[in-house]
């Protein structure tokens, strides 16, 4: 049976409908525009709540850098604009629908911050939660209440605005999202390393974020990933690719390339790529272009970049892998052999030797319902988790299950 | 206003405080426990010190075990616990109870681990902010939170208020330079965020914690981001004839898509105070400086600076002065540093922290400017101006009967102003028990229902710093 579809146009008649809902403790599934519904534990429900109809700009002071949208705009509608004002939401948003089988750009300013997957300038600018400044929301006992605010310090009570980024839909429904907006670099300059073995790029790139030459994206490429990019130069070339970008002021970009080239002169076979080209890789790698083969598991690993490359090096044992790392190592992408649980166990086993947290981003529904798709959590943090979701959704009726069953 | 009311001490504690204090020293033997009334006397107030009160007793602990033995004991015993660092808050937030035992968290001061490579830094959270930057200054790095206070305050209290700094325009405000914490709650339980990679599983619970003002957990250790320093930060003087100038050239440098590492702002009564402290050259004949720094190579600095000193001229420009050398821009920032401290000498102040639209700013300085008049208070104001945080001191004299209680009404006003301009109470200091019953004028019954759902689920009875952030009859609405 199809669930029944609901779009309120204004909060009131969201937080008529929630308290609806809760007071049957009927489940609802909150969604934007539905581009990243295969990301999560399938959550199944009589009824869909989306807030595509919260789709107004309704503040925007470049000189203020501050942007307020409804939760259900465009993120293409709202990066038009700033590009317009050559401003930039500064942590990239990861390009998730491109990853799921969807098209680049799509989406809500709502799911980037449901979701607060962050793009490679996360290094040197900061996570989607970083960015935002305040949010208005509608909690699951159909309450619409407010946190943070429209300025770009503020400290004035607990900071809800950061519980809810990431929180994927199961506390509130978002349904205005205040944030942080900056200005978008005169230019951008890429430096290609080419066949630098795994670790030695790895460390490559520490060095180079621990320069003070303001490193914006750092990433290394398996052998053979390169054919998966857009630049048609570069999907030629077989060996492994290590990337460093620098952005800002035409002057000090030249600079900051000359500097890194010349700190990084022994490993001579390089090529620099420079506006339009920079940015198209960039994007590229904003939604992992070399890793989007459907049927094949996808995670997200979160680890400390310097033990990065062993880690990758000890699940090749046991693990059939493609990895593309970016956050100067410190995030993995990691395409996997499709196996019964997306080899989730297995990969969690061995990184739990090592430090940090995995995300099953891409699998078949039923993997996805079975295996846990984000990181399980110790005792004591997932009673405060539910205890948590409690405090916001009591009956539970907000996207249940799709983060930790019952939550 | 009044003095904002403290809760009445529970009798069942004060009655049993002799045979509390010595369970908790045969229950925590490696803990420095101060009970005699001379020492207590240190801790009976912060940085805010109009608002004093007594504890109970001050534990010093010296490591996570003893805080949680500490917090275990009274969670079974029912007794308050106020968190505290090193006591510079200028909200009040570490202000104890009659029935409170303060745990103070100044020993557990050390460095843990430097690791380059990832870029971070284990600490213990009773270490100071500027000793961060210290240790691991030699390698050419630092901690980039810089609250004025930063000699003194702790990275606890830092991670309680979610403290900012002059150079959080660039850099950002505790929060985002966080990676890990370990945490005591309230029952005594130890539980670890993050740690040494980006982000975390599950819910923001770092994000939450931060700035959650020693109200859900006691933050003992942390991991914190460290950054390269620049090849050269050069910080430039520009003076303005009106405040109205100065604050359009902010929106102007910001609107041309320069984000300098900082942008200060003072006023007349500001630059001559801190003038005559720290000789640093601050020209007398402006209504109004700011100091602008950026941050790059040689080439990327001086461009930027003339970038700058071009669009300040449009803005009526009447003083310029870039720093030619390490001691001059020392001396820039240390006049701007010891701002608090030179006025402090002069008169009492009261110093107010709220935030405004950047676009709002003539209209803030002339409302914030009648209400001094209209309360007869003298005011000199010095803030980020970038991010508009503004620190209005109201001047007033402690010894004059009734003076604090109309400073902290004048203050009361101009807060009240930020938010209606579409700003908020409190940009970096807190909301301590200062601004605590200011809370419903920036937040409607739900918001702070919401909030105090969450405190209940880390402190269901309330024991943790207790009377802050939240106006005491509040808690009946849950």
């Amino acid at each position: 049976m199809q669930p029944r579809f609901h779009a309120p146009e204004t909060v009131e008649d969201l937080a008529d409908l929630l308290l609806g809902y809760a007071q049957e403790g009927l489940p609802v599934e909150v969604r934007g525009l539905g581009s990243k519904l295969g990301y999560g534990r399938p959550v199944q429900t009589a009824a869909v709540v989306s807030t595509e109809k919260f789709d107004e700009i309704t503040l925007y002071e470049p000189s203020e850098l501050v942007l307020s949208a409804g939760s259900g705009t465009p993120l293409a509608k709202i990066e038009k604009l700033l590009d317009e004002n050559g401003q930039q939401l500064a942590f990239e948003p990861f390009d998730l629908p491109p990853v799921l089988g969807g098209k680049p750009g799509e989406g809500s300013i709502g799911g980037v911050f449901a979701t607060g997957l962050s793009g490679s300038r996360r290094v040197l600018s900061g996570a989607a939660r970083d960015h935002i400044l305040g949010v208005k929301a509608v909690n699951g006992r159909g309450e619409a209440f407010k946190a943070g605010g429209r300025v770009m310090k503020n400290v004035t009570g607990y900071d809800l605005s950061k519980l809810l980024t990431g929180s994927c839909g199961t506390l509130s429904v978002l349904t205005e999202i205040t944030m942080k907006v900056l200005p978008k670099p005169e230019q951008s300059s890429t430096l290609l390393f080419f066949d630098v073995p795994e670790a030695a790029a790895i460390e490559l790139l520490c060095k180079a974020m621990g320069s003070p030459f303001e490193v914006s994206g750092a990433a290394h490429l398996q052998p053979g990933l390169a054919a998966g990019l857009s630049d048609k130069p570069l999907r030629e070339r077989a060996e492994s690719v290590t990337a460093l970008r620098v952005e800002g002021f035409e002057g000090a970009v030249r600079y900051r390339a000359a500097k890194l080239k010349q700190k990084f002169a022994a490993f001579s076979d390089l090529t620099e790529l420079s506006g339009d080209r920079s940015r198209r890789f960039w994007s590229d790698i904003r939604q992992v272009r070399p890793l989007q083969s459907a049927g094949r598991p996808l995670w997200r690993i979160s680890t400390a970049p310097s033990r990065a490359a062993d880690l990758v090096a000890a699940l090749r044992h046991t693990i059939d892998l493609k990895a593309l790392y970016d956050w100067s190592g410190g995030q993995i992408w990691l395409e996997t052999g499709a196996t019964s649980d997306a080899n989730a166990v297995e990969l969690r086993r061995i990184l739990a030797d090592f430090g940090g947290y995995a995300t099953l981003v891409r699998a078949e529904p039923g993997i996805r319902a079975s295996a846990d798709v984000f990181q399980p959590l110790e005792m004591r943090l997932m009673e405060i988790t539910r205890a948590l979701k409690a405090s916001f959704d009591p009956a539970g009726i907000l996207n249940p299950g799709r983060m930790y069953s019952g939550v | 206003m009044a003095h904002p009311a403290i809760l009445q001490p529970d009798p069942a504690v004060m009655s049993r405080r002799d045979e509390i204090l010595k369970q908790l020293k045969k229950r925590v033997p490696d803990t420095v426990f101060i009970t005699d009334e001379e020492g207590r006397r240190t801790f009976e107030t912060d940085a805010l010190t109009a608002y004093r009160c007594m504890p109970l007793a001050v534990a010093l602990p010296g490591s996570t075990e003893a805080v949680s033995a500490i917090m275990a004991y009274c969670w079974e015993n029912d007794i308050k616990v106020v968190a505290r660092g090193a006591g510079t808050s200028l909200s009040g937030g570490a202000l104890p109870s009659e029935d409170s035992i303060v745990v103070c968290i100044s020993r557990m001061n050390r460095m843990l681990k430097i690791d380059e490579d990832n870029r971070v830094a284990q600490v213990e959270s009773g270490i100071t902010n500027l000793a961060i930057s210290q240790a691991v200054a030699p390698r050419g790095f630092f901690y980039a939170p810089d609250p004025s206070s930063q000699l003194a305050c702790t990275l606890a209290g830092n991670i309680a208020m979610n403290s900012g700094g002059a150079h959080c325009l660039k850099y950002g405000v505790t929060v985002n330079n966080i990676l890990g914490l370990k945490l005591v709650l309230v029952n005594g339980e130890v539980i670890e965020l993050g740690g040494d990679y980006l982000d975390q599983p599950g819910y923001d619970l770092m994000g939450l914690m931060v700035g959650s003002e020693g109200q859900l957990a006691i933050v003992t250790e942390a991991t914190v981001r460290i950054i390269k320093m620049p090849e050269i930060a050069r910080p430039m003087l520009l003076g303005f004839p009106s405040s109205e100038a100065a604050g359009a050239c902010v929106a102007a440098i910001i609107g041309a898509g320069i984000v300098p590492v900082a942008i200060e702002f003072m006023d007349k009564p500001a630059i001559h105070v801190c003038e005559n402290f720290a000789n640093a050259g601050y020209p007398l004949d402006v209504e109004a400086i700011l100091i602008v720094e950026v941050e790059g190579s040689e080439e990327e600095v001086a461009l930027l600076l003339e970038r700058i000193a071009e669009i300040a001229e449009d803005h009526e420009l009447q003083h310029k002065r870039i720093s030619q050398s390490a001691e001059e821009s020392a001396a820039i920032w240390k006049g701007r540093k010891s701002a608090f401290g030179a006025i402090g000498q002069l008169s009492d102040y009261f110093c107010m922290d709220g935030v405004i639209p950047l676009s709002r700013l003539p209209e803030a300085l002339l409302r914030v400017a009648e209400l001094c008049r209209a309360y007869g208070f003298d005011v000199a104001n010095i803030f980020h101006a970038g991010d508009g945080n503004l620190h209005p001191l109201i001047l007033y004299n402690a010894n004059e009967e009734d003076e604090l209680a109309r400073a902290e009404a004048c203050g009361a006003e101009i807060l009240k102003v930020c938010v209606e301009l579409g700003g908020c109470l409190t940009g970096e200091h807190g909301v301590g028990i200062e601004k605590r019953d200011l809370m419903p004028f920036q937040y409607t019954e739900a918001d702070l229902v919401q909030m105090m759902r969450v405190k209940s689920v880390f402190d269901p009875d309330w024991q943790l710093n207790p009377a802050k952030v939240f106006p005491l009859s509040a808690r009946e609405l849950l």
